[in-house]
């Protein structure tokens, strides 16, 4: 197994792909916990279809894929976050109809373009192919500006999930936070798209966070915990899929079923 | 000066009147408590009192160097924080949050304040048990510890025994008159228990729709109004 990794990380689109998959990994459980407990598990599913679209279109425009897909991502969170709390379409319905609309928005841009062909399926599915030297680049970068911001916001992230209403009554910007965890969310999602695809980059986001509550028991170790079964599961998946040829994304969910499962059968041994 | 003085304040929701014409204050060390039937504006006067909404008319002042941030709050729970997973110590220490302002993380201070708080609530073996495993009158003691590390004068209580058993309850009113008296807090609580809220208060303000009641105790006992109200909760 030892010699199977010296390998895949004498290939220099691999070990781009690994340090870049483990940094998204991290910051998407980290983020996920606060969703999660907060309601909005389905706002990265949102998120990624509307990353989705601004792909396609950037796609079709011939520009550097993030450099759209991000700020698009950012007023897209905004957007949501806005509509789950004054308007009259409710949170899940909103989110629901900016999914199915981003999509056909994508489609309908590729389709007029330059058709159906592989690069739609990557998109949706993921390919640790895709991304050029630029694009590792700004993932690295990015993702770890979320961590650093994370870590120093983290006080206010646990006392806005806890209770939004106390942390507002006693002077703390609930909204400001609530903005700042969907725009690291944004920015997440985007990253780890173009690896897990458009459709499971949401599992990256909920997974760990789900097992890792199954047994722990304080915020802390919740975290923890969560941002080590995600780096877990990635490289486990990633592992599978250089060894089998599968699909990385689509590997490194399944890691994180099997992991999921696992903390879930444990929880019910503890409860006897 | 009064600590809350509401003057002529109006509450409306979406253009309907749901509060009108409130006058009434809060002394340092008084112990108010708000009562009055479903419906009657009590949720809405907290909103105003912790700034969360503002009134249509009129205004409420904070005086006596109380600042609206440093008013310990006891929300009702809601249904997502009953399974949170988080130690009773993170729970409480979040009520320091106030204190914080820019900087990323707690001092050694506000630390010891959360042990005091938790001592002085007789949850101090709790305090790395997790919230989600307490029972309700345990999650209670652990919500008014953090509006205690919260607050420095004041703390506003929205119906803290709901749910709970008797006994519970009784533990809890018994409480929160030690803190009232011996931390000499001020306490503004609203309350569908009329009972408890009679037996414990300094000052009664009873609300439907407007303010129906505002006094002391004693005279709300012997007012029509008071009579009648007490009396409908002892037909149950």
């Amino acid at each position: 197994m030892i010699n199977t990794f010296q390998q895949m990380l004498s290939y220099p689109f691999l070990v781009n792909a690994l340090v870049v998959g483990i940094l998204v990994s991290l910051c998407a459980s980290l983020l996920g916990v606060s969703l999660v407990l907060k309601r909005y598990s389905m706002i990265g599913d949102g998120l990624s279809h509307v990353g989705f679209a601004a792909l396609a279109v950037a796609y079709a425009m011939n520009v550097a894929p993030l450099t759209v897909a991000i700020p698009v991502c950012v007023i897209a969170a905004f957007l949501l976050l806005r509509m789950n709390e004054n308007s009259k379409l409710k949170g899940d319905a909103a989110t629901a109809l900016l999914c199915s609309g981003a999509l056909a928005v994508g489609v309908m841009t590729i389709s007029l373009t330059t058709g159906m062909n592989t690069d739609v399926c990557n998109y949706m599915f993921g390919s640790i192919l895709s991304m050029s030297k630029f694009d590792v680049q700004i993932s690295i970068g990015l993702s770890i500006v979320v961590l650093i911001l994370y870590v120093l916001f983290y006080n206010k992230i646990f006392a806005v999930t806890f209770d939004e209403t106390f942390a507002k009554a006693t002077g703390t910007h609930s909204d400001f936070y609530n903005m700042l965890i969907a725009l690291l969310t944004a920015v997440t999602v985007v990253l780890g798209m173009r690896m897990m695809g458009a459709l499971l980059i949401s599992s990256l986001i909920i997974f760990p966070a789900l097992s890792a509550m199954r047994i722990c028991k304080h915020f802390r170790s919740v975290i923890i915990c969560a941002a080590i079964l995600s780096v877990v599961c990635f490289v486990v998946g990633i592992y599978f899929s250089y060894m089998h040829s599968t699909p990385t994304g689509a590997s490194i969910v399944i890691a994180d079923i099997i992991m999921f499962l696992l903390f879930a059968m444990v929880e019910k041994i503890k409860e006897r | 000066m009064s600590l809350i003085n509401c003057e002529n304040v109006t509450f409306t929701y979406e253009g309907s009147i749901v509060l009108a014409d409130l006058n009434f204050c809060v002394e340092r060390g008084e112990y108010l408590c708000i009562v009055g039937e479903n419906g009657a504006g009590k949720s809405t006067l907290i909103k105003g009192i912790l700034r969360l909404k503002n009134p249509s008319k009129g205004s409420i002042f904070t005086g006596d160097g109380l600042k609206t941030k440093q008013i310990g709050y006891l929300p009702q729970q809601t249904i997502a924080q009953r399974d949170f997973p988080a130690s009773v110590y993170e729970v409480v220490l979040s009520g320091k949050l106030n204190s914080l302002g820019i900087l990323p993380f707690y001092k050694r201070t506000d630390k010891e304040d959360v042990i005091r708080q938790l001592k002085l609530l007789g949850i101090e073996d709790l305090k790395s048990r997790s919230y989600r495993e307490l029972s309700g009158g345990q999650q209670q003691r652990v919500l008014l510890a953090r509006a205690l590390c919260a607050s420095k004068e004041l703390l506003v209580l929205d119906e803290p025994v709901t749910g709970l058993d008797p006994i519970m309850t009784g533990e809890l009113y018994d409480l929160i008159k030690k803190i009232n008296k011996e931390e000499k807090r001020t306490i503004v609580m609203v309350s569908h228990d009329i009972k408890g809220a009679v037996m414990y208060a300094s000052h009664i303000l009873h609300l439907g729709k407007t303010q129906l009641f505002f006094g002391k105790k004693e005279d709300y006992v012997q007012s029509e109004i008071g009579m009648r109200f007490i009396g409908v909760e002892e037909d149950d």
